[in-house]
């Protein structure tokens, strides 16, 4: 009778143990369903890729950080309801968010995970929370705020940030000018010499992620002569910051004599930059042309649309992309749910041009360039598009989607938000 | 004869109502196509060719309520000094500086501003040269 019981005992512990096991599985093929969208959200992807949307219309989605755990944030460029940053989370498996809550009293750009922190800015200041190890708020009222004080003369006034991992964290801060002249945007007006604005902005400053309340005398100057910078990322294979800069508008309304319609829409490059502490990038001094492939003075300061810069200090661009295509995110990809080409190149969102107008309107795309030990190693692709949902833009809100930010998940997927929409879009690969 | 007398009447009451329903009063075509040359050459890169401007960077104009306000001073003030300052234009922020364009003659002022109040889905009341006249006179 006591044989047969703990028979009995002992078969009934095997089946609960096989229903563990089996909800134990249940979860991995929850995660292995995760299926795109019949339409790919819109989105037109290389084979073998497919997309779906996460979250939809959750305000101006700028930067996006996520945590180990899946854990999704969001940072808003203004306020819903009060609040500028957006937790996601997928507790179904379904890769579909479900759980929406929000925090944060600062509009801004900047958002990045380091460690046990979650680091996020406004137009003038950085703050970080700290996380749990399942990745939620420590405590969502009360951020410690590192740097503050920072210029934000409406122009370029987004502060995006990046991580070393070594206790930094690097901030844009953009000039508040399109190309330094003594009347910003004025008609043929001269550059001015040296151009002021490089002392409080148009650069990367470095500060150190441990102290609170820190500003231009606790931080250093790290990089200069760069316009404004919206993407950035730390390249881990090499242990460097890159920065994607926006060029510099107008040639042709400030100088119609030296630049017509077409070469304006066309100049100059969207430049990424490798960044060592010192560099300079050159703006407003120069610029760089796509198409004669060399740094030209800018028409502002001696210019005639032809002459080839010879000053040292100014560095090459590590890539060179179409114009205005206004570069807002970047990213080294390290996952490997993507095939083999992917791993440590970089993705690059663009949000869409404005300033090529009378021409069609460029961009509104992911690039894709591969990369090996810190070095392009081709030429750039778009990896996805149809992000506008019209073939032609003519005009910039014309576009219904403008792609902002960028980041991995855990498992290797690609998210891009979208600031028009506020859309969040999620590309995985399941080819062979 | 009575009856002529009267259908000829109901065609002037017609006449008349049509006229004065026309208002703002029709603006000629050598306004709008000066006014469009302007705007191709000093206005369309920023605030676009549907004159929808560029969220949060470039005001639009299609719409917009200074645009197509009654008071045209405010406006010919935007054109000749440029405008910088940070405030909400119909519940949005725009970040870039418009530059002055003081340069323009007080007529091509006049035909511009009178181009963008009635193009796209715009419709207001003519800006005469005198009124950018007396404007600049106070600017001065």
């Amino acid at each position: 009778m006591r044989k047969s019981i703990s028979l009995c005992l002992l078969a009934l512990g095997l089946s609960v143990s096989q229903l563990f096991a089996h909800s134990g599985d249940s979860t991995k093929l929850a995660s292995k369903a995760i299926l795109p969208d019949a339409d790919n959200a819109g989105l037109k992807l290389p084979a073998g890729f497919g997309a779906l949307k996460v979250a939809d219309s959750i305000g101006r989605a700028r930067h996006i950080a996520i945590t180990d755990k899946g854990t999704i944030y969001v940072k808003l460029a203004r306020l819903v309801n009060g609040k500028g940053i957006v937790m996601l989370r997928d507790n179904d498996g379904d890769g579909r968010a479900e759980e929406k809550g929000s925090f944060g009293e600062f509009g801004g750009t900047g958002i990045a995970i380091s460690g046990k922190w979650l680091y996020a800015s406004s137009d003038e200041e950085v703050f970080r929370y700290a996380l749990t190890p399942e990745g939620s708020l420590v405590n969502p009222m009360s951020p410690q705020k590192i740097i503050t004080g920072l210029i934000n003369r409406r122009q370029h006034e987004s502060k995006s940030i990046a991580l070393d991992g070594k206790g930094n964290i690097y901030v844009n801060i953009g000039a508040f000018s399109n190309s330094c002249q003594e009347k910003d945007r004025g008609k043929g007006a001269k550059g001015m010499m040296p151009c002021p604005i490089l002392d409080s902005a148009g650069g990367i400053w470095k500060f150190d992620t441990e102290k609170s309340n820190q500003t231009y005398g606790d931080g250093k100057r790290f990089a200069t002569g760069l316009r404004n910078v919206v993407g950035l990322d730390w390249n881990k294979q090499n242990n460097q910051l890159f920065v994607m800069q926006h060029g510099r508008d107008q040639l042709h309304d400030l100088f119609p004599d030296l630049y017509d319609e077409k070469a304006s829409a066309e100049k100059p490059a969207e430049t990424m930059y490798a960044l060592k502490e010192g560099s300079n990038a050159g703006w407003p001094y120069i610029y760089f042309d796509p198409e004669l492939k060399q740094k030209i003075v800018a028409p502002e300061y001696g210019g005639d649309g032809k002459k080839v810069s010879t000053d040292p200090a100014f560095q090459d661009p590590a890539i060179a992309f179409p114009a205005h295509m206004a570069p807002n995110a970047l990213l080294f990809y390290t996952g490997n749910q993507f095939p083999a080409k992917y791993k440590n190149g970089a993705f690059v969102a663009f949000h869409g041009s404005w300033n090529r107008a009378p021409l069609p309107q460029e961009g509104y795309f992911v690039a894709f360039v591969p990369f090996e030990n810190g070095k392009p190693t081709g030429q750039w692709e778009i990896f996805a598009n149809g992000f506008a949902g019209v073939e032609v833009v003519t005009g910039t809100r014309g576009a219904q989607h403008r792609p902002c930010g960028l980041a991995q998940g855990p498992d290797g997927s690609l998210y891009v938000t979208d600031d028009s929409k506020g859309t969040i879009y999620r590309i995985m690969y399941n080819g062979k | 004869m009575k009856r002529i007398r009267i259908f000829l009447m109901m065609v002037l009451v017609c006449l008349v109502t049509k006229l004065s329903a026309q208002s703002p009063k029709p603006i000629s075509k050598s306004v709008m196509e000066n006014g469009k040359t302007i705007y191709l050459s000093r206005c369309l890169a920023c605030h676009q060719v549907d004159g929808g401007g560029v969220p949060h960077l470039n005001a639009p104009l299609d719409g917009a309520s200074a645009v197509i306000a009654a008071d045209k001073a405010k406006l010919i003030r935007i054109v000749l000094k440029g405008y910088s300052d940070r405030v909400e234009i119909d519940g949005e922020y725009y970040s870039n500086n418009m530059s002055a364009h003081a340069d323009l003659k007080d007529q091509q002022v006049a035909d511009v501003l009178t181009y963008i109040r009635n193009s796209w889905s715009n419709k207001a009341t003519a800006v005469t040269a005198a009124e950018v006249k007396a404007v600049r006179a106070k600017l001065k």
